[in-house]
This record gives C-alpha cells, sequence and structure tokens, in this order.
C-alpha cells in the first residue's frame, strides 16, 4: 500500500530524513521507535503533505500513485489520516461540526452519499462509547481545553469515524494513564483488518504490548537504522538505543 | 506542491454578487452641492418650512468643518461637489401598496434577497426599503399599527409624526456632531423612522435595506428609531450597491433612544460594495450610529457584520444616561484586498451602575487594513459603572494589518473597566489540521474564520446569523492575494 524509496527532506535548509527505506502492505501494523528528533514526526508529516517540508529526493507511493503531487486533503480524502502528536485547538469551531465537514467532504470523494445530522450523531455517539469519551466533547470547540488525554482520545475517534486505509498515529500513547492507554489501544487494535495499514510511532512498548506490530523500526538521524519483529521493541525497552547505535554508527539524537 | 499561502493566494475569486444595475427610470439632479441644491432637495420632496431650515442650518455649518483625517485611513480627498445629491426612481404615480412598485424594483430587491413580497410573510420581517435616496416600500405596515408601532420612511415621518420628527431628530447626533453628521444633515434624503409605544413589544424582526444604484449618487439616509417605556424592538439593517470603477460616498445617520426599561437591538450587516481586487471603486461608508440609553433600565445593543465598502469609518455608540443602563457593542469587521475599516464604538457612562460590553473581532486579509478604536468613558457620577472590552484580531496573509486603539477615560474611582485584545495570525497549523481531514483550505479558512466571530454571530437574530456566516465566507474568498 505505501512505497517509500530513499525519501530525503529538508525543512529550513536542513537534512532530517538522509534516505528512508519503507514498504506497509494492506493488514500490517507497523512501529516506528526511535530517539527524540531522530525525525518520526517529520516522516509523518511528510507523509500527510505538509507543506513547509521540502523533499529533495526518493519517492513515496501509495497504491502505486505518486503521493507527493496531491494536497494534504486530497490525501486525506484518499485514505491517509495523521494522529497528531500535538492536536490543534480551533477555538469556536464545534468538534461535531469540524467533524461531520471533514467525514461529509472525505464520503464525497468516495462517491458516498452525505451523511445528515442525525446519523452522523448516531455514529460519532457510537465510537464516543466504545473510546468511553464524554458525549459532551462533541459539543465543545476542537481541542479547545481538551487535557492531554482527551485531545490523544479525540485523533483516535476522529480516525474511527473517518475509516481511513492507512492510518498513521504518533505518540498516540504519550499523555494517557493507564485505563485510557488500554482503551486507545483497543481503539486502534478493532481498526486492525486485512484492508487497513497502520503506522504507529511510539516510545513505550507497553502500546506494543496491546498493538503487537508486524514489524517494528528504528529511526534515527534520519535513517532506518534497523528493523525487526516485536522483540526488538522489548529489547530496546531494555536496553535503550545505545547498543543498536554503536551498531549501525549512527549518532543518537541525529540531525542534530 | 504549492504551500497553503501558495493556495490561498490562486484560490477563485468570486465576483461581488450584488454587485448589478438596475434599469430604472430616475429623477436625479445635477452634480455639486449648494444652498441651492439643499434647498431643491427640500422641495422635491415637499417638506415643511422647519425641515428645511434644519438642512440649512446644517449646510451652513457644514461649510466651517474640514474632513476629520485622524482614522486609520488612507484614500484621496473626496470631491463633494462632484456626486448627485438626490436621486430618486421616477414612480409611476404615487404608491399606495406593494403591487405598485415599479417591477424591475422588485426584482432588484428579489436578487437581493430581501423578503419584501406577500410570500415572504412567514419569514415575520417587516421592510423599509430605501432604494438609492428615496423609501420604496415599507411592508407590514398595518399589521405593525394595530400595534401602536409607527414603522415608516423618514420622509413619510416627516409628514405624517412631525411632532415625533422635530422632538427627537438630532437630539442623539445633532448637526454639529461631525462633519459627515453635518453633511447627511443638509442632504439626506430618506431613510426609516420607527416609534415602539410604551409597553409593546414589537412582535417581528423590522429591517431596512439600503441600496445605491445610480452612478455618482451619495447616500445619505437617517435612521431614527424611538423605543419607548417598556418597550422593545429588533431592527436590522442590510445594504449593497452595484460594482462601479468610482468610489462613491455613504454618510448615514442612525439615532436610537430608549426610554425606562426599554430596550433595542440594531443589527448591521453593511455588504457595499468593496472595490475590486485591485482596490478600485468601493463605496467610502463614513457614518455616524449613537444610541441613548435615557431611561433608567434602558438597554441598546448594537451588533454590526462589515464585510464591505472600500473605506468605513463607523463608531456606533451608547449613551448611557439612565441609571442601570446597559450598552453593548458586538462587531466583526473583515477587511480583504484593498479594504480599510477604522471602526469601534464609544461608551459613555453617566448613570449609576451603567455596564457596557464590547466584543469587536476584526479580520484582515489580502492588503486590508482593520483597525479596532473605541473609547469608554466613565463620568463623575457614574458611581458603579462597569465596562469589559474584548478586542480580538485576526490576520490572514502577511501583507495585511491589524491595528487598536482604545481610549480609556475615567473619572470615579468605584468603576471598574477591564480591558482583552489579542492578535492571532491565522495559523498553518489549524488550516493544516483541518485540510488533513480531508477539509480543504477555503472552507478551512471560513470555518477558522466563522469560529473567531462566533461570539458576535450569535448575538446576530438566527436567520441573520446564518447570512452573515455566508456573507463573510464569500468575502473570503481569494483572501490572500
Ligand atoms: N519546523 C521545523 N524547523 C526546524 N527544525 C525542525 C522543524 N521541524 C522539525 N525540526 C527538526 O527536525 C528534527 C526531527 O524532528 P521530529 O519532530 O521529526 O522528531 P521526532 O523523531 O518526532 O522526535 P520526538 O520523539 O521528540 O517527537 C528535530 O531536530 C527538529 O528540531
Ligand atoms: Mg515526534
Amino acid at each position: 500500500m505505501l512505497n517509500i524509496k530513499n525519501l530525503k527532506v529538508r525543512i529550513e535548509g536542513k537534512e532530517i530524513l538522509k534516505g528512508i527505506d519503507l514498504s506497509i502492505e494492506a493488514g500490517e501494523v507497523h512501529a516506528i521507535m526511535g530517539p527524540n528528533g531522530s525525525g518520526k514526526s517529520t516522516l509523518a508529516n511528510v507523509l500527510a503533505g505538509r507543506a513547509e517540508y521540502e523533499i529533495t529526493g526518493g519517492e513515496i507511493l501509495f497504491e502505486g500513485k505518486d503521493l507527493t503531487v496531491l494536497a494534504p486533503e486530497e490525501r486525506a480524502r484518499e485514505g491517509i489520516f495523521l494522529a497528531f502528536q500535538y492536536p490543534v485547538e480551533i477555538p469556536g469551531v464545534s468538534t461535531s461540526y469540524f467533524l461531520k465537514t471533514a467525514l461529509n467532504s472525505i464520503r464525497e470523494h468516495r462517491g458516498e452519499v452525505e451523511l445528515d445530522a442525525f446519523d452522523f450523531l448516531a455514529l460519532a455517539k457510537e465510537k464516543m462509547k466504545s473510546l468511553h469519551m464524554d458525549e459532551a466533547l462533541l459539543h465543545r470547540s476542537v481541542n479547545e481545553g481538551f487535557s492531554g488525554g482527551e485531545k490523544k482520545k479525540n485523533e483516535v475517534f476522529q480516525m474511527a469515524m473517518l475509516d481511513p486505509k492507512l492510518a498513521i498515529l504518533d505518540e498516540t500513547d504519550s499523555g494517557l494513564d493507564i485505563d485510557a492507554l488500554r482503551i486507545v489501544a483497543d481503539g486502534v487494535q478493532q481498526l486492525r483488518d486485512e484492508k487497513r495499514a497502520i503506522l504507529v510511532v511510539t516510545h513505550y512498548q507497553r502500546l506494543l504490548d496491546h498493538i503487537v506490530p508486524d514489524v517494528v523500526h528504528v529511526l534515527s538521524g534520519g535513517r532506518i537504522v534497523k528493523s525487526g519483529d516485536p522483540d526488538l521493541a522489548k529489547k530496546l525497552e531494555k536496553e535503550g538505543y545505545g547498543w543498536l547505535l554503536e551498531e549501525s554508527g549512527a549518532v543518537a539524537g541525529g540531525g542534530n | 506542491m504549492k504551500t497553503p499561502d501558495d493556495e490561498l493566494k490562486t484560490l477563485a475569486d468570486q465576483e461581488y454578487k450584488w454587485g448589478f444595475v438596475t434599469d430604472i427610470d430616475s429623477d436625479t439632479i445635477p452634480k455639486g452641492l449648494s444652498e441651492e441644491v439643499v434647498r431643491l432637495i427640500s422641495l422635491k420632496k415637499g417638506e415643511p418650512p422647519w425641515m428645511l431650515d434644519f438642512r440649512l442650518k446644517a449646510y451652513r455649518h457644514w461649510l466651517t468643518l474640514v474632513e476629520p483625517r485622524w482614522a486609520h485611513l488612507d484614500y484621496p480627498p473626496v470631491d463633494y461637489q462632484d456626486a448627485h445629491y438626490y436621486s430618486a426612481p421616477k414612480p409611476k404615480k404615487k404608491l399606495a401598496s406593494l403591487d405598485e412598485v415599479d417591477p424591475e424594483l422588485l426584482e432588484t430587491f428579489g436578487k437581493l434577497g430581501i423578503p419584501l413580497s406577500e410570500q415572504k410573510m412567514l419569514a415575520g420581517v417587516a421592510v423599509d426599503a430605501v432604494f438609492d435616496s428615496v423609501s420604496v416600500a415599507t411592508t407590514f405596515k398595518e399589521k405593525l399599527s394595530e400595534e401602536g408601532i409607527i414603522f415608516c420612511s423618514f420622509s413619510e415621518a416627516i409628514r405624517e409624526h412631525p411632532d415625533l420628527v422635530r422632538k427627537y431628530m438630532g437630539s442623539v447626533v445633532p448637526y454639529t456632531d461631525n462633519f459627515f453628521a453635518a453633511l447627511n444633515a443638509a442632504v439626506f434624503t430618506d431613510g426609516s423612522f420607527c416609534y415602539i409605544p410604551k409597553g409593546v413589544r414589537c412582535p417581528m424582526e423590522l429591517s431596512t435595506y439600503f441600496r445605491i444604484n445610480q452612478a455618482q449618487t451619495g447616500q445619505f439616509e437617517r435612521t431614527l428609531l424611538v423605543a419607548d417605556e417598556g418597550s422593545s424592538v429588533s431592527y436590522l439593517e442590510g445594504c449593497t450597491a452595484p460594482m462601479r470603477d468610482e468610489n462613491q460616498l455613504h454618510a448615514a445617520v442612525v439615532e436610537l433612544i430608549a426610554f425606562d426599561d426599554a430596550k433595542i437591538k440594531y443589527s448591521t450587516i453593511q455588504n457595499w460594495y468593496p472595490g475590486d481586487k485591485e482596490g478600485k471603486g468601493g463605496i467610502y461608508n463614513f457614518v455616524t450610529k449613537r444610541g441613548a440609553c435615557r431611561g433608567r433600565n434602558s438597554h441598546i445593543s448594537w451588533t454590526q457584520v462589515e464585510t464591505g465598502s472600500a473605506i468605513t469609518w463607523k463608531y456606533p455608540g451608547c449613551i448611557l444616561l439612565g441609571d442601570n443602563s446597559v450598552g453593548e457593542f458586538y462587531s466583526v469587521a473583515l477587511t480583504n484586498h484593498h479594504q480599510q475599516a477604522d471602526t469601534g464604538t464609544k461608551m459613555i457612562h453617566i448613570g449609576k451602575n451603567t455596564r457596557s460590553t464590547i466584543v469587536s473581532k476584526g479580520i484582515s486579509a489580502g492588503r486590508g487594513q482593520n483597525s479596532y478604536r473605541g473609547l469608554v468613558q466613565i463620568m463623575k457620577g457614574a458611581t458603579g459603572a462597569r465596562n469589559f472590552s474584548q478586542c480580538d484580531s485576526m490576520l490572514i496573509g502577511d501583507r495585511c494589518g491589524a491595528h487598536t486603539f482604545p481610549y480609556i477615560d475615567v473619572r470615579n474611582s468605584s468603576a471598574t473597566v477591564e480591558h482583552e485584545a489579542s492578535t492571532t495570525k491565522i495559523g498553518e497549523d489549524q488550516l493544516f489540521y483541518c485540510n488533513q481531514r480531508g477539509i480543504d483550505l477555503e472552507d478551512a479558512v471560513g470555518m477558522i474564520v466563522n469560529g473567531f466571530c462566533k461570539e458576535v454571530f450569535r448575538e446576530l437574530p438566527m436567520e441573520f446569523a446564518v447570512e452573515a456566516q455566508k456573507l463573510l465566507n464569500v468575502s473570503l474568498e481569494g483572501s490572500v492575494g
């Protein structure tokens, strides 16, 4: 589904990604781990089409087509979803209005009929229930005054509503309490099926206890320095990145 | 790939859709302003001598004044001799009912979406429509008069209710008030008059639509609204104009008077032609609006959505004379392309425990310049007076400007005055977040700006709040260019 070849990315003249190769097939879950500042969010944002990042080399194919020519909203409509590491507040715009607009623009692109207010609410309430979210959040401004955990849950809620083909979760587990972590992980786990690909960026093994990935990658200094099975994540949890970086000759916190 | 900024720049510009001209036979006097012209206007309107006298005094006073230039506005000198001061659609005969209004004119009002026809009766809006200089039709007159409410054109009020007009006209905005108020008093050609008797709650929204049609015509309308003790009324004013290359002058005066326990809610959706993308043409909008809370517990609330005009100079204010009286000002002002707005309010606290609230939302896009200018004055006797002001500015793109000029003058130490201000640039982060959810840039900008204005929109009557949102979206299109 997603094929990244030798991807190089700069921001403000600084090279952050220095040649990434990554392929994810439908039905797979990949995890990306790696030290702070190694380029994980950069990769997530580039996939979603954030304009500040300059692609200086390589290619990104999504379902065989060049992704880089599409605007962010077109990518979203094609089925790419990014759960943000730092969800953005939009004062004065209710979550329900925002999400209904989003959902209907995606549905329109898919050739599906618009959901009316009733169907939308019914669907939203069902999804919120499974994430143990307070329905009142629907009537509040998008992320405004939400607690850290509520913001993260709101991202997963939106993901469930928008039903993407490729879901990228950027540290969706950070800031969640233990119960919330399980609820969110269950939410993601429910979305796991043979048609969908999921890419989770995380620092912690505990998320991967719930969502057991097919492949674990370690991103460091703008390169994937190691890929392996779930045991790799367990080893990292225990031993840190040091051994790996020595082994690969990469510099910790690379890109600085 | 294009950046959001590029995309904002290339978004399709929507034409000003109210910019058509109605081909109608009109009676227009030659250009120029002089005592003869003032007399001619009065004569054409068949006015009584006291009215002519008022006009002449105003005109002579105006001659002694110079145009104010303290506002943060940049425009070439206005040639006051280069405009027509009277233009009226030529009626086939005297109008007795709506059926007799020129069909072309009705069609125009239809295009404007004015609920003039009987079918719109359900909407429950009574409308007085002022076309160029003359009031054309007032609907629902009979229904209102059953309640003792007078709602008619200003000309008719001069004829039918001279005592009320003489008593109140100029009592809130005297012709000596400022340059444009003096000009208006000299040459105003029509407008709306409204009187709500004691204890009557006006059963429907009252509404006036102003339209400038004729080329090189100034429009100078006057509105006078009196709410007697214990009465209440909600009034809405809308305005549009054709697209023209030259600038046209609009200088209106609105006076509101609220007695004991009376409440007036005055809402404006100002959508005069803003000029083209290069800043050519557009209306110069110099307006004096003021309300006097004369009675105890009286309440005047101004809500304005200003999206039109090349130049806006406008400070709807409240004189809070009665004890416990309340003044409110809720404003959204949007300037796109080369539009400039200098707008705000004046709250003058004179009575005890008077309260005022100011919420101003300025949005600048393109090369638009947007200034909030507000005065909060607490006089010596205004014990326990309170004011809360909140002035927020939003910038879209980096070629526009936002400015805030708050003046605070407190002469009573028991008063509380709070002022909050913020300036935000419409966030790349917010836009990207919306885009990432499948919402395109145009809708995202509209959504974020509407969210920003929510506190003001919720003060508008329901159906007009929807209109205002749509208008804002249209005005924002091509917002960075
Ligand atoms: N807009 C920007 N301007 C300048 N540098 C940036 C920008 N965005 C990211 N960077 C730099 O790129 C590098 C990679 O950042 P990125 O956010 O991708 O790291 P990360 O792997 O997600 O880290 P973390 O685990 O802390 O979330 C960092 O050095 C960061 O400072
Ligand atoms: Mg990150």
